[in-house]
């Protein structure tokens, strides 16, 4: 817990610098309280405000016809066709699991969960990036986290990847990603647009979990250590969260919503700056949110990270509708404020206004720093041995298999999730760079391949990314540099993909003692399979084994071509797999065992490029082209 | 004219999980599927109830501990005594032998983790609305997922069990612990059937597995014959 001297100010307290004080001075036109300097110090933080990333992130192509939703928004949001849009988005939870892994990831998955339904969409299937030092009880108790939270709320789990790498022992990665599903006319955005309408909080009770970064406000009023006001870890109730998914569902399908937002970090501070921003405004009475533990402050109430909560805007003749539908699910269900066209926060506890901030200062105002970035040189390590170890073990332990659209579960590369009742598909895989790489360029490019390769093995066209942005402090010059460099690398990726990158996360700070964690941007890749009777699987005997291989080492035209060549291919292969880390002798064992049949193969030598391992029929060879393409061997 | 389509009950509690699912294949095989709401006293006209997968009320508790005394189950266990068709799957087996309506329990699976997976069964008996289109010994693969699917009963009651021929499926490798590798039994009556795999997801072979579907499809056709008979 942070110690806070007595003459240090509360805003350096907050983790606010005094330029940051003197500006929120300047653009309100006067001394903030410390109610608004707690709003201030949390929305204009690197987790919700982006201050150290924002003008990097700008360099992520979000643009594309598919493009219904880019970044900014709670998901990304991209055209199926058909009536059809998909809702994805990865985030981290890489602090919390730290701590408590079990917790830590559980509540991950619930806060990535919340972020797709304030799209309006369904839920369909998640994603798990791990990164830890081995397999151990804590990567244990994540993956039990993971099964926790995904299993009990009815969301198939089916796929990401798990590393092992010594660098992560002290800050382990833990990245969720959820896609969902809503006819493309029913988009929701967060906005609140109608005067008049109701704020309504809905979910879970409210009390001091996660109240982080400003728990020194705690210590500053108290003066001295206070048990009873020590913040403490969110917990995760997967229960609610069913329930909470269920109900807005069924606010959003009912049309009783203009929109919905999660309060997820930073709670209503956030949620509710997000809504107000495009100069709304809301007058939000904190004395009214149902609260679990007594004797909270009005500032504590809004700010508390309490999970499995929502907030949604009503017109007022809905609001009965809306009541119903949350008693049903046996939720608590409470108007807080109300929709104004001030373009004002305000809070008010008994009615006394306890303060009022241009809600746009909190987003639009939020300091951008440019970092400065100083290059240096990273090498490469060697992967670990725990890398190539079998992980079925570890997706066995979720349920892949809940909505009935899970055609090829995990195992290999890409699952596919079938576009019910149609016979199309979507191909969603999760990656980061390889074990042991090191330079950030390539991190960014590889990852963003590596995504693209798997959703291709498994018979889909990528038609955009997420990406979740891990990282050291980047006030540190190095840390920026590698931030910059990774971002770079999964822009030039994406370009000549021709995929956009339509939401994302950072996690900054990632760091012990001083030491960082190698740069790790984790990227999910979506894909559409045309007709998911056509997938490739196992190998079948007698099939021919070949490879095909980017010519050249990053030659990002050429990686495309072989992305392009692959899901184009996909409805006459018997078995596509991406040579991974572990090299071509790896992914023919995985090959060989995901099949149950050996092969007699000629292995080539190791190329630079990417290399997708195939089979096909003897007969269907013909159709497959030369190019880059080498026979090797027959599936016995 | 072919005949009626039977009326096929899916129970909702909150928490449940796979209600769409069970609901998805029931109406595949020609039953008319809806959902009752757990708060409901009464069963509407039902020719069948099928009791689905998830987590009713969290299961914080012991499974099933709390759906036992939900409302509509009172309503399906007066259904069940009067001779209706009951189907539990997974958490709906849970909460059936919470209930009383089936023998045994089911524990923490002997690894202590939730497993999910395809696994082999063998039928055991073929003589019940829930197996009538299987064959004896036949072979299926029907996928589990449970973290509580141990199924376990003392010598006195496996014994009587064995007797009375209740139990109807096992696995054909070890899954979670169960005793004598039981995956689903039945009432001494015949009428109630809960098991641990999850038929509902084995009807469609794009899915991986179409052999749930002679479960749910033997089911279906008893509770046709049973609107037949009531016409």
């Amino acid at each position: 817990m942070t110690q806070v001297a007595p003459e240090q100010p509360l805003h350096r307290a907050l983790g606010l610098t005094d330029e940051e004080h003197g500006r929120i001075h300047e653009l309100l036109g006067r001394d903030p309280n410390d109610f608004e300097l707690a709003v201030f110090s949390l929305l204009w933080s690197e987790h919700c405000g982006y201050k150290h990333s924002a003008l990097l992130l700008k360099r992520l192509p979000s643009k594309g016809e598919r493009v219904l939703q880019g970044p900014g928004e709670n998901a990304g949001v991209i055209d199926l066709g058909d009536g059809e849009a998909v809702a994805f988005k990865v985030e981290s939870h890489n602090h919390p699991s730290a701590v408590e892994p079990f917790q830590g990831a559980a509540t991950g998955v619930g806060g990535i969960l919340r972020d797709i339904v304030a799209m309006g969409a369904r839920p369909i299937a998640l994603l798990d990036g791990l990164r830890f030092a081995e397999p151990d009880h804590h990567f244990d108790r994540a993956v039990a986290g993971i099964g926790h939270y995904g299993n009990s709320v009815g969301v198939a789990t089916v796929g990401g990847e798990a590393v092992f790498d010594e660098a992560y022992r002290d800050n382990c990665l833990v990245n969720a990603m959820c896609i969902g599903l809503l006819p493309s006319l029913r988009l929701l955005d967060s906005r609140a647009r109608v005067k008049g309408a109701h704020v309504v909080l809905y979910g879970a009770t409210t009390g001091r979990d996660g109240i982080g970064g400003a728990s020194v406000l705690a210590s500053a009023e108290l003066g001295e250590e206070d048990t009873d006001k020590r913040p403490s870890v969110q917990v995760g109730d997967p229960f609610t969260g069913k329930k909470l998914i269920e109900a807005s569902l069924e606010l959003v399908e009912g049309g009783l919503v203009e929109s919905l937002q999660d309060c997820g970090a930073a709670g209503l501070a956030s949620s509710l700056a997000e809504m107000a921003r495009d100069g709304a405004g809301i007058d939000v009475h904190l004395d009214r949110v149902p609260l679990r533990e007594t004797g909270m402050d009005p500032w504590e109430i809004m700010i508390s990270e309490s999970q499995e909560r929502m907030v949604a805007v009503v017109r007022p003749q809905m609001l009965e509708a809306v009541r119903g539908v949350c008693a049903r699910w046996e939720l608590d269900c409470t108007p807080i404020g109300d929709v104004s066209d001030t373009g004002e926060l305000r809070a008010f506890y008994d009615d006394d206004l306890v303060g009022t901030i241009p809600a746009s200062l909190l987003t639009d105002e939020c300091p951008r720093y440019e970092v400065n970035r100083e290059p240096h040189t990273l090498d490469d390590v060697e992967p670990s041995a725990h890398n190539s170890s079998p992980k079925a073990w570890i997706y066995e332990r979720y349920d892949q298999l809940v909505g009935s659209r899970t055609v090829r579960r995990p195992g290999l590369d890409a699952a596919v999730l079938r576009l019910r009742p149609s016979l199309r598909g979507l191909a969603v895989s999760l990656q980061g760079p390889p074990p042991g790489e090191r330079d950030p360029f390539r991190a960014g490019v590889l990852a963003v391949l590596g995504a693209a390769r798997n959703v291709a093995c498994a018979g889909g066209e990528p038609l955009a990314l997420t990406d979740c942005l891990n990282f050291g402090n980047p006030e540190k010059p190095a840390i920026a540099w590698e931030l910059e460099q990774a971002i770079e690398g999964i822009s030039r990726a994406a370009d000549a993909l021709g995929v956009p990158v339509v939401s994302g996360n950072v996690s900054l700070y990632n760091d012990t003692d001083g030491r960082s964690i190698p740069p790790t941007p984790v990227v999910g890749c979506v894909g559409l399979v045309p007709d998911v009777r056509f997938l490739p699987g196992a190998w079948g005997s007698g099939d021919i084994v070949l490879v095909a291989t980017a010519p050249g080492e990053l030659d990002l035209a050429a990686e495309a071509a072989l992305v392009r060549f692959v899901w184009k291919a996909a409805p006459v292969l018997t078995l596509a797999h991406d040579v991974s880390d572990g090299g071509l002798t790896e992914a023919l064992h995985e090959a060989e065992a995901y099949s149950g049949l050996r092969a007699d193969v000629e292995l080539p030598k190791a190329a630079p490029g990417g290399q997708v391992l195939l089979a096909c029929a003897p007969d269907d060879v013909e159709r497959l082209g030369a190019k880059g393409l080498r026979r090797i061997g027959v599936v016995r | 004219m072919t005949s009626p389509q039977p009326r096929i009950g899916v129970l909702r509690f909150p928490g449940t999980c796979d209600d769409r699912d069970a609901l998805w294949a029931l109406a595949a095989l020609d039953a008319e599927a809806i959902f009752v709401w757990h708060t409901e006293t009464r069963l509407p006209d039902l020719d069948a109830v099928v009791l689905p997968g998830g987590f009713s009320y969290g299961d914080y508790l012991r499974c099933g501990a709390i759906a036992r005394f939900a409302p509509a189950l009172e309503a399906v266990a007066a259904f069940a005594a009067e001779g209706g068709l009951v189907l539990g799957i997974c958490n709906g087996f849970q909460i059936l032998c919470e209930a009383g309506l089936l023998p045994g329990v089911l524990r923490r699976n002997e690894s202590l983790s939730f497993v999910c997976r395809d696994v082999p069964l063998v039928v055991e008996r073929t003589d019940t609305p829930f197996t009538s289109r299987c064959d004896e010994g036949e072979r299926l693969t029907i996928p589990v997922k449970h973290g509580e699917g141990c199924w376990f009963a003392d010598d006195a009651l496996y014994d009587e069990l064995e007797a009375n021929r209740q139990i109807v499926l096992r696995y054909a490798e070890p899954v979670n612990g169960s005793r004598n590798d039981v995956a689903g039994v039945v009432n001494e009556r015949g009428n109630v059937m809960g098991l641990m795999p999850h038929p509902e997801h084995a009807v469609d072979p794009l899915l991986g597995s179409a052999d749930g579907a002679l479960i749910l499809s033997s089911l279906v056709e008893a509770a046709r014959d049973r609107a037949l008979a009531a016409v």
